[in-house]
């Protein structure tokens, strides 16, 4: 467990590395990063001053490692709309974006664990069908669209909830089922492979035979093995949540990290766009460690291999 | 015992192939729809009604036929600027397409190639482009696609490097696992002793066996690119104003959400038909093409 462990840590700093390496060579990309990290009213000698703190007349592989050091000490350039570090513009924005990113993964597991449950009990029933065709037609729906057609019927025309900002619970209510929408597809159609197969199992038949009630083999002890493969999707979901609700951010005007970096792409503030992808990366690499190291809860015996 | 009957010949050509789209329960109506799509992307200028930018301020704001106040002559309702919605939907199809062929076409050409020179070769090309897919993948679409909206001109060329940074791995995971069965065959070790160079070999004995596999891969591609470039032109990143792009349209309504609800329904239809039309004709290919790989 604990080589395991180790190798996950050192797969994660690799891909935490591979990403930084992407930001850098996006950077130079553009010709002068110069250009991309100082306001357009910068002067002559605040090119200067920045291409010798850059070490630009230095070698390209000199230049990543000195990236790579300001990144490690937290130093990813300086908002120069906000005129604050970037990284910290955008860990400011953090809080938000964690309050609907599990608001919306909440909302994803209450649609998707009983769809999926019930269509594998109900194997070709009603439930089944319906939940295929939800599946079906909520993949091809994005999630942007399904968050304007909420603002457009429920907050408009209904006037139930809010359409835009953040504040009352009920803020978080559309723009959660908005950026949940997209995994409830994937999530109920793999617990419900996973259901099928553990009823199917000697123990569930074991269970049966000594007479346990079938709501609670299905809820208590199908269901909890039946989580191993949703947890790894939970985790996907979960990170692209934290670090890619750009567009819905946008729709409800949530005062999140995606809207920060969108705003800062069209202000031109790279800095700012940069400490974003920095932080998504990380984050989906961290979700990711932590899901792989979850297993070990849930199924002792992925502990002990 | 209809396992012990002899099964009918199957047909050659044509006619076997016939037989396929028939007998698998062919999804006639995913493949009209991106028929419909094709096709208005190719003619979109002889088939719109008017012209997607015509601009004519005493139509402002019609609605859809149906609906009280509607007229004939601008079926699906008009804009602010009194532009026809049906129109710019077809005008719209035509970037959507011209998109996500160049997408397609690209990242399912480098995935390809990187996936099979890691699985033929092995080693250390194998170590790098492995390395390389990992790193890619471990860095979400989005973000991505911020970083190089940050650096890039927006436009057409910007929104296809884009997704081809981002589905390139897509190919290059799977053909590499094909190519890493496919290269153990005698036939390939054959070809290797007669002396077959090494691009032949991937032209002649590696391609023709991923090209089913590909095409699954690219038909399911072309629904994800297409919400994906609505994504992007929706934020103002992608396709630039005066193109007409549906997610653009989105973004345009939005401003009008309040009074004209067909102004966000409509578009968000278009890219949701012809985003379930290529998933579900890509699920059916799959499973024709390649039964063992249905939890692709």
């Amino acid at each position: 467990m604990r080589r395991y462990i180790l190798h996950r840590l050192w797969q994660g700093a690799v891909a935490v590395v591979g990403a930084l390496l992407i930001v850098f060579v996006a950077q130079r990309l553009s010709g002068d990063p110069v250009a991309l990290l100082l306001p357009m009213d910068a002067t002559e000698a605040d090119f200067e001053a920045m291409r010798s703190a850059l070490g630009l007349d230095r070698p390209l592989p000199v230049q990543f490692v000195v990236f790579l050091r300001d990144a490690l000490l937290g130093d990813f350039g300086h908002s120069y709309l906000w005129n604050m570090p970037a990284m910290d513009l955008v860990l400011e924005r953090l809080p938000a974006t964690l309050e609907l990113a599990l608001a919306g993964l909440v909302f994803a597991l209450a649609l998707a664990v009983p769809l999926g449950v019930l269509s594998a009990v109900h194997r070709g029933g009603w439930i089944d069908n319906a939940a295929k065709l939800f599946a079906m037609l909520g993949q091809a729906m994005p999630g942007f669209w399904v968050g304007l057609l909420l603002i457009v019927f429920v907050a408009v025309q209904l006037q139930w909830l809010p359409a835009y900002g953040r504040g009352t619970v009920g803020h978080l209510v559309l723009p959660a089922i908005a950026l949940g929408w997209y995994p409830v597809a994937a999530m109920t159609r793999t617990l419900r492979s996973a259901m099928l197969d553990i009823m199917q199992s000697d123990y569930v038949r074991m269970e049966r035979a000594i007479g346990l009630p079938e709501r609670a083999i299905v809820w208590r002890f199908a269901l909890r093995n039946a989580a191993v493969p949703l947890v790894t999707l939970i985790g996907v979901y979960f990170a692209n949540m934290l670090g890619g609700a750009f567009v819905i951010e946008v729709v409800f005007a949530w005062p999140g990290v995606g809207r920060a970096v969108v705003e800062a792409v069209f202000a031109r503030d790279f800095p700012v766009v940069q400490a974003g992808v920095i932080l998504a990366a990380v984050i989906f690499v961290v979700v990711n460690l932590i899901v792989d190291l979850t297993y070990g809860l849930i199924d002792p015996r992925i502990r002990h291999e | 015992m209809s396992e012990i009957a002899p099964a009918p010949l199957p047909g050659f050509g044509v006619g076997r192939a016939m037989r396929r789209v028939v007998g698998r329960g062919f999804p006639w109506i995913a493949a009209s729809i991106l028929l419909l799509v094709l096709v208005c992307a190719l003619g979109s200028p002889l088939i719109a009604p008017h012209a997607p930018d015509a601009i004519s301020l005493r139509d402002a704001m019609q609605p859809p036929v149906w609906q009280e106040g509607g007229t004939t002559r601008f079926l699906l309702g008009t804009d602010n600027l009194g532009r026809d919605i049906l129109s710019r939907i077809i005008a719209g199809a035509r970037i959507s397409v011209t998109i996500a062929a160049y997408a397609i076409v690209l990242s399912g050409f480098i995935g390809a190639l990187l996936g099979m020179a890691a699985g033929y070769f092995g080693g250390i090309v194998d170590a790098v482009i492995s390395r390389l897919i990992d790193i890619q993948m471990s860095v979400p679409a989005l973000p991505l696609a911020m970083l190089f909206a940050a650096v890039l001109p927006p436009g057409e060329a910007m929104v296809v490097i884009v997704i081809v940074l981002t589905y390139w791995t897509w190919y290059a995971r799977i053909v590499r696992g094909e190519v890493l069965s496919l290269r153990e065959r005698d036939y390939i070790a054959l070809a290797k002793v007669a002396g077959v160079s090494t691009p032949m070999i991937f032209l002649r004995h590696l391609t023709p066996n991923i090209l089913n596999i590909m095409l699954v891969l690219a038909t399911l591609q072309f629904g994800s690119v297409i919400v994906f470039e609505a994504g992007l032109s929706f934020l103002g990143l992608g396709i630039q104003p005066p193109q007409v792009s549906w997610g653009g349209m989105l973004a345009d309504g939005r401003n009008f959400i309040e009074v004209a609800w067909w102004l966000i329904t409509v578009p968000g239809i278009a890219i949701m038909a012809a985003c379930l039309a290529s998933n579900l004709l890509g699920d059916w290919l799959r499973d024709t093409f390649d039964p063992m790989r249905r939890q692709l």
